[in-house]
This record gives structure tokens, sequence and C-alpha cells, in this order.
């Protein structure tokens, strides 16, 4: 007898853990956020794959100081210890033959302003700061504009 | 009647016999074993054959799993012997004896393990590079095709470098396309390089 309401208790138990599971209340009051207006218990459908563009011209930049951004592909470049693909033409030594633009002797400095050499090794990882972009439409709405010394025509 | 005749006779005169069966023998001889070798070649010619040793498969050929010569938009692959082995017969040959040191550098463990492997890229590398400099890159021109690059479909950084110095011919493919399969070695002092 003992056994069996044991056995009774613990299945309804399990039974009433399995109803509260299934009846998780999701109510996002309204609010759309990046994901959309997708309830949290509601798996969204992914977004269209995006697709770097080619090359193009470079893009205008938003700020003095700005990183600019990569106006081109950079599938299958590698920055590690062995190899630096992107100074392979933008390091001053290659740039006036493949057209890249130069990278600015700030990338030669030091955290302390102390010029060296060669890249400083805060500026070799050029990923951390520069990147190229996708087709893809603004997620929110910007209306932000470079100050008009910026400005190109 | 008369063929007959001089067949035996032919063929009981020991020297004129002689001269026939080996002849004869040295053909289908020479057919089976011409076969034979060329069957094992284009055995050795695959990308299981080069990934059946550890050193290449634990190595180069994972590298080379995330470029675009082994998964791209066309769904064409180029395998290991596409960019190694030369296509036409006598430069394949010459390739594969030298290739036999290979089989010496399993034996004797020269890049059984990733650091080893690591340490020995370097002139793996070198002596790939001179290879395809020394050639003109003929093997990737066997699917590359200067004279079929339509310059309308290429990037804007690819017209400049292509429509000058490989039009000129004062550069190949391998001089600006290094590490296109697998990972480099440290590149301080090669050309084109920081
Ligand atoms: C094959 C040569 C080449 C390689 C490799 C390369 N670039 Fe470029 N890059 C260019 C060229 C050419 C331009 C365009 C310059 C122009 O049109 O003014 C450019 C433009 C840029 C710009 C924009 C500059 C500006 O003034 O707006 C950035 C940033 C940049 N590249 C970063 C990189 C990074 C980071 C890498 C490595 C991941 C890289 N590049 C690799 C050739 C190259
Ligand atoms: C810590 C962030 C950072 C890293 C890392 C970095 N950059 Fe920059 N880069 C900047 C900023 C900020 C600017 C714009 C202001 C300036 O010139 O310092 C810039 C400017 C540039 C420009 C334009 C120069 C000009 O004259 O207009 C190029 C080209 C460039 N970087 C390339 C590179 C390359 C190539 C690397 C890797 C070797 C790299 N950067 C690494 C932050 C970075
Ligand atoms: C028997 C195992 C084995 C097989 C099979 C094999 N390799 Fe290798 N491979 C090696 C070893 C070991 C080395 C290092 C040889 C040395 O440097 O002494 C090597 C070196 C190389 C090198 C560098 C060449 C050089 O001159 O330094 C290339 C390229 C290469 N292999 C490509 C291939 C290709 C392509 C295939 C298939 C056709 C292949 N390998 C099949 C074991 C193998
Ligand atoms: C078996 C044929 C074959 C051989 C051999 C071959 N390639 Fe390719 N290559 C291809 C294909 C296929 C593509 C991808 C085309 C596509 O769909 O975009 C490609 C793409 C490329 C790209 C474009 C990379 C990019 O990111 O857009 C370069 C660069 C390249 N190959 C260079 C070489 C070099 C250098 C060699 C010689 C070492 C070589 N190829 C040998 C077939 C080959
Ligand atoms: C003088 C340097 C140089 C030489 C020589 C050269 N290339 Fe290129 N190639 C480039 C540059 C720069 C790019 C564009 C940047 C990139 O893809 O990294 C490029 C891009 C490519 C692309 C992609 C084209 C696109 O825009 O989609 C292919 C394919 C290619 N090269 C194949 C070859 C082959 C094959 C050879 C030899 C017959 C060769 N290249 C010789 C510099 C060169
Ligand atoms: C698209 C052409 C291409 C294909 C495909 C390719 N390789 Fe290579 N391989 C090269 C080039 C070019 C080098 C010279 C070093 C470099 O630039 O990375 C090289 C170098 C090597 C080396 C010397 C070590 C090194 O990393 O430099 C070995 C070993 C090698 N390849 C084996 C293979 C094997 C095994 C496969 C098939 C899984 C393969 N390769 C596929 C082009 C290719």
């Amino acid at each position: 007898m003992k056994k069996i309401m044991t056995a009774l208790i613990l299945m309804g138990m399990a039974a009433s853990a399995v109803a509260q599971i299934t009846e998780v209340p999701s109510n996002n009051g309204g609010v759309e956020s990046l994901r959309g207006s997708a309830e949290l218990n509601i798996t969204r459908g992914a977004d269209k794959h995006k697709r770097v563009i080619k090359d193009r011209e470079p893009l205008q930049r938003n700020y003095v100081h700005q990183p600019p951004i990569i106006p081109h592909q950079v599938r299958g470049y590698k920055v590690n210890l062995n190899a630096n693909k992107c100074l392979s033409c933008h390091g001053w030594k290659y740039a006036r033959e493949t057209g890249a633009t130069k990278v600015s002797p700030t990338h030669f400095e030091t955290r302390d302003g102390m010029t060296l050499s060669d890249v400083s090794p805060r500026r070799y990882f050029c990923m951390q700061c520069h990147v190229p972009q996708v087709d893809g439409k603004p997620l929110v709405g910007n209306d932000f504009k470079a100050v008009d010394s910026l400005t190109q025509n | 009647m008369n063929i007959l005749k001089k067949i035996w006779q032919t063929l009981s005169t020991p020297s004129k016999a002689g001269v026939g069966i080996v002849l004869a023998l040295g053909f289908t001889g020479g057919v089976v074993f011409w076969g034979g070798f060329n069957t094992a070649l284009s055995l050795t010619n695959t990308e299981e054959f080069c990934t059946g040793c550890h050193e290449m498969a634990d190595n180069v050929y994972q590298e080379y799993r995330e470029t675009i010569h082994y998964s791209n938009r066309s769904g064409v692959r180029a395998t290991c012997p596409d960019c190694h082995v030369p296509k036409d017969w006598t430069h394949k040959i010459i390739r594969k004896i030298a290739a036999s040191k290979e089989v010496w550098g399993m034996l004797t463990g020269i890049i059984d393990t990733r650091e080893k492997f690591q340490d020995h890229r370097k002139s793996m590398a070198m002596r790939e590079w001179k290879r395809m400099k020394g050639n003109d890159s003929r093997e990737c021109r066997n699917c590359h095709n200067f004279e079929y690059m339509d310059f309308s479909e290429q990037g804007s950084r690819s017209v400049k470098m292509h429509s000058s110095a490989l039009a000129s011919g004062e550069k190949t493919c391998i001089d600006c396309h290094k590490g296109i399969a697998h990972e480099l070695p440290d590149m301080k002092g090669v050309e084109g390089w920081h």
C-alpha cells in the first residue's frame, strides 16, 4: 500500500512538472526587439544570408579617428604570428604597387605615444578595428550625420 | 600451305625463332607492364592516396578544407594532385621520383607530429614555391587560363594586378597567391610579405 501511494504521489508530481514546463507563459508585451516581435518560446526563422560586397570605393568616414571600414572582401586573409596578409598591401613598402591606402602613422605608435619603426603590436591585428560590411539593411533606424568637414560630395 | 611451312621453318631455326618470341613476349609484357604502371600512377594521383598518410591528412588536408579550392559556389574542386603533380607524362614521372623521398620521410618520421610539421613547413613551402615559380605556375594554369579571365567579372584589385604584372609576365600566380590552400609558415624575409 505504502509503495503504491509513493508511486502515485511521484507520478502526480512528475505530471504537474511536465504541465508547468509546457505552460511557460511568454508575453513580450508588444515590444519589438532585434529579433522582431517573436515570442520567447517560439523559434523565429533565420534571416537571409548576407553577402560581403566585392571591391568598391572607400566608404565615407563618420567622425575623425574612425577606423575606416574595409571596402573589399577579406575571405581567406590570415593575420597571425607567421604572416599578415593585410600588410602585404597596406604596408608602406607595398602600398604604391598595390594601390592600397598606407596604414597611417598612428599604427606605429605604442600606447605611450612612442613611435616604433614597424607596426605597433596593438595595431597588428587589423580586424579588431577594421571590418568589412555586408549588403544588409540597418537593424535599427539611425539618422546620425557625419560632420560637414567629413562629408564627401 | 606454303605459309604454314614458312612459319615452321622459322620456328625450327633457333636464332630466328628466338628473336620472334622475344619480340612477341616483350611486346605483350610491355603492354601489361605499361598498363599496370600507368594504373599504379593514376592510383597514386588521387586525394585519397595523398591523405592516406597522417602527415598529409592531419595538417595540410585539414587546412585546405577551409579554402576556396575545397568548397565554393560552383562546386568545382582542385585536389592535391591538381596543384602538386604535373599533368603531362614526363614531368609527372620526374615529380613522382622526386616524391619518393616522402616515403622515406614518413619512415623516418620527419613530420610525424604537428609541431614537427610546423617546424619543417617553411623548407617544404619554399621548395614548392621554387618549383611553381620555375614552371610559371603551370599547375594553376591548367585550370586558370589568363586568356579567358574576364576582367569585367573580377574585383578592381584583381584587375589592377592581373592586367599589369601578370599580363606582362613580370610575375606569376604563385608570386602573389601564396597560402591559398594551406597555412603559411613564418613569412619573414619572403618577398612581398611584411
Ligand atoms: C590585395 C591587396 C589588399 C589586401 C590583401 C588588403 N587590402 Fe585593404 N585595400 C586595398 C585597396 C586597393 C584598397 C582601396 C584603396 C582605394 O581605392 O583608395 C583598400 C582599402 C582598405 C581600407 C579603406 C581605407 C580608407 O581609406 O577608407 C581599409 C580599412 C582596408 N583596406 C583594410 C584592410 C584589411 C584590414 C586587410 C586585411 C584583412 C586588407 N585591407 C587587405 C588592397 C588590399
Ligand atoms: C586599435 C584599432 C586599430 C587597429 C588594430 C588597426 N587600425 Fe587601422 N585605423 C584605426 C583608426 C582609429 C584609423 C583612423 C585614424 C588613424 O589614422 O589613426 C585607422 C586608419 C587606417 C587606414 C587609413 C589610413 C589613412 O591614411 O586614412 C588604413 C589603410 C588602416 N587603418 C589599415 C590598417 C591595417 C592594415 C591594420 C592591421 C595591420 C590596422 N589598420 C589596424 C584603428 C586601427
Ligand atoms: C607515405 C606517406 C605520404 C603520402 C602518401 C604522401 N605524402 Fe606528401 N609528404 C610526406 C612526408 C613524410 C613529407 C616530408 C618529406 C620531406 O621533407 O622529407 C611530405 C612532403 C610533401 C610535400 C612537400 C614537398 C617538398 O618538396 O618538400 C608536398 C607538396 C606533398 N608532400 C604533397 C603530397 C601529395 C600531393 C601527395 C599525393 C599525391 C602526397 N604528398 C602523398 C608523406 C606522404
Ligand atoms: C583543378 C582546377 C584548379 C587548380 C589546379 C587551381 N585552381 Fe584556383 N580555383 C579553382 C576553382 C574551381 C576556384 C573557385 C571558383 C569559384 O567558384 O569562385 C578557384 C579559385 C581561385 C582563386 C580565387 C580565390 C577567391 O577567394 O576568390 C584564386 C586566387 C586561385 N584559385 C588561385 C590558384 C592558384 C594560385 C593555383 C595554383 C597553385 C590554383 N588556383 C590552382 C580551380 C583550380
Ligand atoms: C601581381 C600579383 C598577381 C599575380 C601575378 C596574379 N594575381 Fe590573381 N589576384 C591578385 C590580387 C591582388 C587579387 C585580388 C585580391 C585577392 O583576391 O586576394 C587577385 C585575385 C585573383 C582571383 C579572384 C578574382 C576575382 O576577383 O574574383 C583569381 C581567380 C586569381 N587571382 C587567380 C590568379 C591566377 C590563376 C594567376 C596566374 C595565372 C594570378 N591570379 C596571378 C594578384 C595577382
Ligand atoms: C590550389 C592548389 C593547392 C591544392 C588543392 C593543394 N595544395 Fe598543397 N600547396 C599549394 C601551394 C601553393 C603550396 C606552397 C605553400 C603555400 O603557398 O601555402 C603548397 C604546399 C604544400 C605542402 C608543403 C607544406 C606547406 O604547408 O607549405 C604540402 C605538404 C602540401 N601542399 C600538401 C597538399 C595536400 C596533401 C593537398 C590535398 C589535401 C594539397 N596540398 C592541396 C597548393 C595547393
